[in-house]
C-alpha cells in the first residue's frame, strides 16, 4: 500500500518572488482503458526573469502539467485538482473568459513542432498580430507593425515582406522564431516552452536557445523550459525539476542538480547519456527497464522497479510500500539518506561520468 | 552465369580491416516535377552528390549531419532501397550498384538495415517470431535446429524473453521494439548493418540500452556498421571513423579522434560547438569550448550553392569558395586518413577562441545591446 | 491560376474524347440494332437497310465516329430533319428531335432540383454538424449524431414514396411534384419542387452533418488550433477562424462529387417523383438504343463531373494557401 502524508508533501507557501506557483497538482484523464494519473501531486514555483527547466521522458507528465497551467487540456476527459496561482490569480477554478485574458498575455507558450503549431491558413504576420489586438486592443495597423517589429527582433531577415508569408514558406528554424515572436508579442511574464528545439537541427537549435536567453535578458520573462535533453537544460535553466511518472523526483538549481544529483533516476539519466567528452570504449550505463504505465503506476516510489539502489534503503520494503516525498527547495524524493546519496554519487556515479 | 560469379564470394573468409563496402561517386538526384502544359522534370533535389566512403570489415563507421544532408538517402542507396543516379557501390569487391534481384540475393542476407521508427517498421499483424524469421524464410535459410530455435536464440541475444515468441509488436515498449528490429537484422548473420537513426525515436534512458546492445553485437559478432545519426555524441560513442555530411557531400572524414578533437572544416567546428552539453567540471558552464552560431538554416538541395556548399553560411568564405569546389583530401596538418574539403581550414582544436563567432544577426544585435 | 485552368480543361477534353470513343464502341458492342426498333411490325430487309442508311449505320464505325466528331465541333446540314448547329449531337433515333435541344429542355428540371436541394443540404448539414461539434458530448450532439446516422442510411426510393404518400396523397398538403418553368411562374416552380427538395436534402444533409461534425472535431484537435487558444483567442474565434477552414477541405471534395453527379442526372430521384430531367433521358436513351441521345447525355454528365472536379481543386487553393495550382 502506498502511504502518503499530505502535510509534508505540500511545500511552504510560495514566497513573494514567485510569479507562478503550482501546489499539489493532480491531473488525470479518463481513457477507454481506465484512468491515467498523468500528474500526481506536483508543486513548483517560477520567478520572473528565471528559467525553470523541467526534464523528463515521455509520459513523465511534463507537457501535461504545462498545458494544464494555461487550461489547455480537454475538460471533458480531464480532472484537475490542486492550486495554480499565476500572479496571485487562481487558474484551475478560473472561468474560460478569464483564462483567455491570461493566455498569450501574461503567460504564453511555444510548442515543439512549429510547422503544425502554426496555422497553415493565415499569414505569419496576422498570427503574430492577433494576440496583440486581442490583449492590447491595438488596431489592425498597429498590431501588424508590432508583428513586423517582433519578427525583426527574433532575426527574420526582411521582416516587412516575410510577415506576409505563410508558415509553409518559412524554414524550420524561421518558423520557430516566428513562434517565439508570437509568444512574446504581448511581453508576457511567463513563457512556457515545450520542447521548442527538439524538432530542429543542432546548429539551428543553438541559435534558438541563445535567442531565447537573450530575449529573456531583455524582457525579463520567466521561462518554463520543458525538454528531455539534459544538455539543453544545462544550457538554458537556472533551476531544474526532474520529473518521473507524473511527479517531481528532484529539484534544485542547475548546478546542484547536475553537479551533485541526489536521485537515482537523475543519476541514471546522466549515466546513460553519451557526451562529447565522455570516456570512450566503455559501455553506457542505461537505466534498466522501461517507464511505467500510468494506468497502473508502481506502488510506493514510482521508480522502484527500475532502481538499482533500493536494497540500500534502511527499512525493508520501504521503496515498495511508502511513497518518498519531495521537500521544498533543494530536495529529492528518495528514501536513501542524505549521506548515502552523497557517497553513492561521489563514489559510484561520478567516476562513470569522467 | 551471374550466379557463378556471385556464389563464391559469400563464403570467402574475411579479415578485420579489409574494405567491406566501398562507395565511390555515389549520387542520387530526385526529380522535381513541374512545367506547362505537360508536367516534366524541371529540377533535381541533389540529395547525395558524389560521395566516397569505405566501411571496413568489423568496423563501425558513423555518418553525421543535419536534416537534408543526405545521410539517410546514402543508407538507402547502399542497401539498394533506392537506385543510385550515378556512382558505384561495391561489396567485397563486387559491384552491386545495379545488380538485379537475383544477383543481389546472396548479398542481401549479408547487408541488413535497422530503421529509426520502431513503431512503423514492424508489421503489427505478425508475431515477433514471424517478424524475426521473415528474412530467413525469404532467403530460404534453414538454420540448424530449425528457425524457431534460432529466433529464440536471437531474442535472447537482444535481451528479450524467448517466451515472447508469439507476441505482437504492440505488446512491447519502444525500446523493446527496437530490439526486435535488431534481432531481425541479425537473423541472417549479416556482415554489415546499416542503422539509420536507430535510437533517435527512443527515450533517453532507453537509448543507452539500445546503443549498448548494438555495440555488443558489433564487437562480439564482428559486424560492420554504417551508423547514421544526427546526435554527435551518440555517433562519437559508437563509431571508430566518422564522416560529416552537408548538403549531399562529405565535407570531412576521419577517425573519431580527428573529427571530434582536431576538426578542420568550419562546418564541423560549428556543428560541434552547437551541441549543448552537461558540463561536469567545476569551472562553469561550457567554458573552454568555442562558440559558433551560424545564421539561418541549411539551403535547399534543389539549387545548392556553387563551389563549396557551406560557403553561404561560412565566416571564412572568399571568392575562391564560390568558384572552386574544394576536394576532399588530406590537407596539411591532418593525420593519415583525415580528409577535409575546405580551401581555408580552421585550426585543429575545439578550444574557445578569443572571440565568439556569431553570424546570426538577431543574436548579434541582442548581444550588442546587452 | 490561368495555367491551372488551361491545363485542367485540356485534360478534361482528352478524357471526354476517350469517353466518347468508349461509349461508341460499347454501343456497337451491344447485340441490339437500333434500326430494328424503328422498323416496326412491317419490317422487311429493304426498309431495314433503308433505315440503316438514313441513320448512317451502314458506314464503318470509325467513319461514323468521325462524322459524330465533325458534327459536334462544326455542326451539320446533312440531316434530313433540318440544320444542326454545333454542338451537334444529331437527332434522336426515337423521337426525331435534335438531341441538344432535348437536353436543354430537360436541363432546367435537373438544375432546379439539384441546386435547390444542394443549397439546403449544404447549409443545413454544415450548420448542424458544426453545432454538434461545438456542443460535443452533450445530449444535443448525441441526438444529432444518432439522428443523422439513421436518416443517412435511408434511400430516396424509400423516403420519397413515404413523403409522397404522407404529404400528397393522404393529406393533400402539397401538390404532386412537377416541374413548372421558373420564368413563367416562380411560385408554382417552388411548390412543385418542394417535396423532392426536402427529401433529397434530408438524406444529403444528414451525410453532410456527420461529415462536418467529424471533420470539425478532427480540426479542433490540430496543434495549430491549440496554439490559437494558447494565444488567448476566444473559443468562438478559434472555432470559426482556425478550425473551420481546415474542416472545409473534405466537405468541398464530397460536395463537388455530389453536385457533379447530381447535375449529370439524379436518376432515382427523378423517377421517384416523376420529374422529367436528364436522368430519365439517360435511361430512355439506353432503353431505345438511341445512340445520339446516349452520347449527348453521357458526355454532358461526364463534363459536369469533370467541371466540378476542377472547381473543387480550384477551391482548395482558396481555402489552403499551401495548395499551389500549376
Amino acid at each position: 500500500m502506498t502511504t502518503l502524508t499530505k502535510d509534508a508533501g505540500t511545500p511552504a507557501p510560495a514566497d513573494a518572488g514567485a510569479f507562478l506557483s503550482v501546489r499539489d497538482l493532480h491531473v488525470s484523464f479518463r481513457t477507454e482503458d481506465g484512468v491515467v494519473r498523468a500528474v500526481d501531486g506536483l508543486s513548483f514555483d517560477v520567478e520572473r526573469g528565471r528559467t525553470l527547466g523541467i526534464v523528463g521522458e515521455s509520459g513523465s507528465g511534463k507537457s501535461v502539467t504545462n498545458l494544464t497551467v494555461l487550461g489547455l487540456h480537454n475538460p471533458q476527459f480531464t480532472t484537475v485538482e490542486g492550486e495554480i496561482l499565476l500572479d496571485g490569480q487562481e487558474l484551475i477554478t478560473a472561468r474560460e473568459s478569464e483564462l483567455e485574458k491570461v493566455r498569450g498575455n501574461k503567460a504564453a507558450m511555444i510548442f515543439q513542432d512549429p510547422l503544425t503549431a502554426l496555422s497553415p491558413y493565415y499569414t505569419v504576420g496576422r498570427q503574430i498580430a492577433e494576440p496583440f489586438m486581442k490583449h492590447r486592443g491595438a488596431s489592425k495597423r498597429a498590431a501588424w507593425d508590432r508583428a513586423v517589429e517582433m519578427l525583426a527582433k527574433v532575426g527574420i531577415p526582411n521582416p516587412k515582406e516575410r510577415a506576409k508569408d505563410y508558415p509553409h514558406q518559412f524554414s524550420g528554424g524561421m518558423r520557430q522564431r516566428a513562434m517565439i515572436a508570437m509568444a512574446l508579442v504581448c511581453d508576457p511574464d511567463l513563457l512556457i516552452a515545450d520542447e521548442p528545439t527538439t524538432a530542429l537541427d543542432v546548429t539551428v537549435q543553438a541559435q534558438i536557445l541563445d535567442l531565447l536567453k537573450d530575449l529573456q535578458q531583455e524582457f525579463g520573462t520567466g521561462i518554463i523550459f520543458i525538454t528531455h535533453d539534459l544538455g539543453v537544460i544545462a544550457d538554458m535553466a537556472d533551476d531544474i525539476m526532474v520529473m518521473y511518472a507524473g511527479s517531481a523526483v528532484e529539484r534544485g538549481t542547475t548546478d546542484e542538480v547536475l553537479r551533485a544529483p541526489q536521485h537515482p533516476y537523475t543519476w541514471g539519466l546522466l549515466n546513460s547519456m553519451p557526451r562529447l567528452d565522455s570516456d570512450l570504449d566503455t559501455p553506457l550505463h542505461p537505466i534498466p527497464g522501461a517507464p511505467p504505465s500510468l494506468l497502473t503506476p508502481p506502488s510506493g516510489c514510482r521508480f522502484h522497479p527500475r532502481c538499482t539502489f533500493q536494497d540500500r534503503v534502511t527499512g525493508a520494503g520501504r521503496c515498495v510500500g511508502e511513497r518518498p516525498l519531495l521537500a521544498p527547495d533543494r530536495a529529492s524524493a528518495c528514501h536513501l539518506t542524505a549521506d548515502q546519496k552523497r557517497t553513492i554519487f561521489l563514489e559510484e556515479i561520478k567516476p562513470r561520468l569522467a | 552465369m551471374t550466379e557463378d560469379m556471385v556464389l563464391p564470394a559469400q563464403h570467402q573468409p574475411v579479415t578485420v580491416g579489409e574494405p567491406l563496402l566501398e562507395v565511390s561517386g555515389l549520387t542520387k538526384y530526385f526529380p522535381v516535377k513541374g512545367g506547362f502544359p505537360v508536367r516534366r522534370t524541371v529540377g533535381q533535389v541533389q540529395a547525395v552528390d558524389g560521395i566516397d566512403l569505405t566501411v571496413r570489415v568489423g568496423e563501425s563507421f558513423g555518418l553525421v549531419g543535419e536534416s537534408g544532408c543526405g545521410k539517410s538517402t546514402t543508407g538507402r542507396l547502399i542497401t539498394r532501397l533506392l537506385e543510385p543516379t550515378a556512382g558505384k557501390v561495391s561489396y567485397r569487391g563486387q559491384d552491386i550498384t545495379h545488380a538485379s534481384r537475383r544477383e543481389l540475393a546472396p548479398i542481401r542476407s549479408e547487408i541488413q538495415m535497422i530503421f529509426q521508427d520502431p513503431y512503423s517498421s514492424l508489421n503489427p499483424r505478425q508475431t515477433v517470431g514471424k517478424i524475426i524469421s521473415g528474412p530467413m524464410e525469404i532467403n530460404g535459410v534453414e538454420p540448424e535446429g530449425g528457425r524457431e530455435k534460432r529466433v529464440r536464440e536471437l531474442l535472447e541475444i537482444v535481451g528479450l524473453n524467448p517466451e515472447h515468441y508469439n507476441r505482437f509488436p504492440h505488446e512491447f515498449s519502444g525500446g523493446q521494439r527496437q530490439r526486435i528490429g535488431v534481432a531481425r537484422a541479425l537473423a541472417l548473420e549479416p556482415k554489415l548493418i546499416v542503422a539509420d537513426e536507430p535510437v533517435s525515436a527512443l527515450d533517453v534512458s532507453i537509448q543507452a540500452q539500445v546503443v549498448n546492445l548494438l555495440q555488443e553485437v558489433q564487437r562480439e559478432l564482428g559486424i560492420a556498421f554504417l551508423f547514421i545519426a544526427h546526435d554527435l555524441a551518440v555517433v562519437r560513442h559508437f563509431s571508430q571513423r566518422v564522416a560529416v555530411m552537408y548538403l549531399g557531400k562529405i565535407i570531412e572524414v576521419g577517425d573519431r579522434e580527428a573529427i571530434y578533437t582536431r576538426p578542420r572544416h568550419p562546418y564541423t567546428h560549428a556543428l560541434l560547438s552547437a551541441v549543448p552539453e552537461v558540463s561536469l567540471t567545476d569551472d562553469g558552464d561550457s567554458a573552454g569550448r568555442e562558440r559558433i552560431r551560424l545564421a539561418g538554416d541549411v539551403p535547399s538541395p534543389i539549387s545548392p550553392p556553387s563551389g563549396c556548399r557551406f560557403r553561404t553560411r561560412c565566416w571564412k568564405a572568399q571568392d575562391k569558395c564560390a568558384t572552386q569546389e574544394p576536394p576532399l583530401l588530406r590537407i596539411s596538418g591532418n593525420h593519415e586518413g583525415h580528409l577535409t574539403a575546405c580551401h581555408f581550414p580552421e585550426d585543429p582544436t575545439t578550444q574557445a577562441r578569443d572571440e565568439d563567432i556569431v553570424l546570426d544577426p538577431a543574436l548579434a544585435a541582442l548581444e550588442e545591446e546587452g | 491560376m490561368l495555367r491551372f485552368l488551361v491545363r485542367r480543361i485540356l485534360g478534361a477534353v482528352v478524357i471526354l474524347f476517350l469517353l466518347s470513343i468508349v461509349t461508341f464502341l460499347l454501343f456497337f458492342g451491344m447485340p441490339r440494332d437500333p434500326a430494328l426498333l424503328m422498323c416496326g411490325k412491317t419490317c422487311n430487309p429493304t426498309s431495314l437497310a433503308n433505315i440503316h442508311h438514313v441513320l448512317g449505320l451502314d458506314k464503318s464505325i470509325p467513319e461514323q465516329y468521325w462524322i459524330f466528331l465533325h458534327n459536334l465541333i462544326l455542326g451539320s446540314n446533312q440531316f434530313a430533319q433540318g440544320p444542326c448547329p454545333a454542338p451537334c449531337f444529331g437527332y434522336s433515333y426515337h423521337t426525331n428531335d435534335p438531341v441538344w435541344s432535348t437536353m436543354m429542355d430537360r436541363l432546367p428540371t435537373t438544375v432546379s432540383l439539384t441546386l435547390g436541394a444542394a443549397v439546403v443540404f449544404l447549409f443545413v448539414g454544415l450548420g448542424t454538424g458544426m453545432l454538434a461539434a461545438w456542443k460535443r458530448g452533450t445530449m444535443l450532439d448525441k441526438t444529432v449524431t444518432a439522428g443523422s446516422m439513421v436518416i443517412s442510411s435511408m434511400q430516396i426510393y424509400f423516403l420519397g414514396p413515404l413523403a409522397l404518400a404522407a404529404l400528397v396523397y393522404q393529406s393533400h398538403i402539397f401538390d404532386k411534384p412537377a416541374y413548372n418553368d421558373f420564368t413563367a411562374d416562380p411560385v408554382t416552380w417552388f411548390t412543385g419542387l418542394i417535396i423532392p427538395w426536402v427529401v433529397l436534402s434530408t438524406i444529403f444533409a444528414s451525410q453532410y452533418t456527420r461529415m462536418a461534425r467529424s471533420s470539425m472535431i478532427e480540426q479542433l484537435q490540430e496543434e495549430h488550433v491549440r496554439t490559437a487558444r494558447a494565444k488567448g483567442m476566444s473559443r468562438r474565434y478559434v472555432f470559426f477562424r482556425y478550425a473551420w477552414r481546415g474542416s472545409l477541405i473534405p466537405i468541398v471534395t464530397i460536395f463537388g462529387i455530389d453536385l457533379g453527379s447530381l447535375l449529370g442526372g439524379a436518376i432515382i430521384t427523378e423517377y421517384t417523383f416523376g420529374l422529367p430531367g436528364l436522368g430519365r433521358l439517360a435511361v430512355e436513351s439506353v432503353q431505345f438504343s438511341d445512340l445520339p441521345l446516349l452520347l449527348g447525355v453521357m458526355l454532358f454528365s461526364a463534363s459536369m463531373i469533370l467541371l466540378f472536379n476542377i472547381l473543387v481543386d480550384a477551391t482548395y487553393a482558396f481555402i489552403d494557401p499551401r495548395v499551389r495550382l500549376a
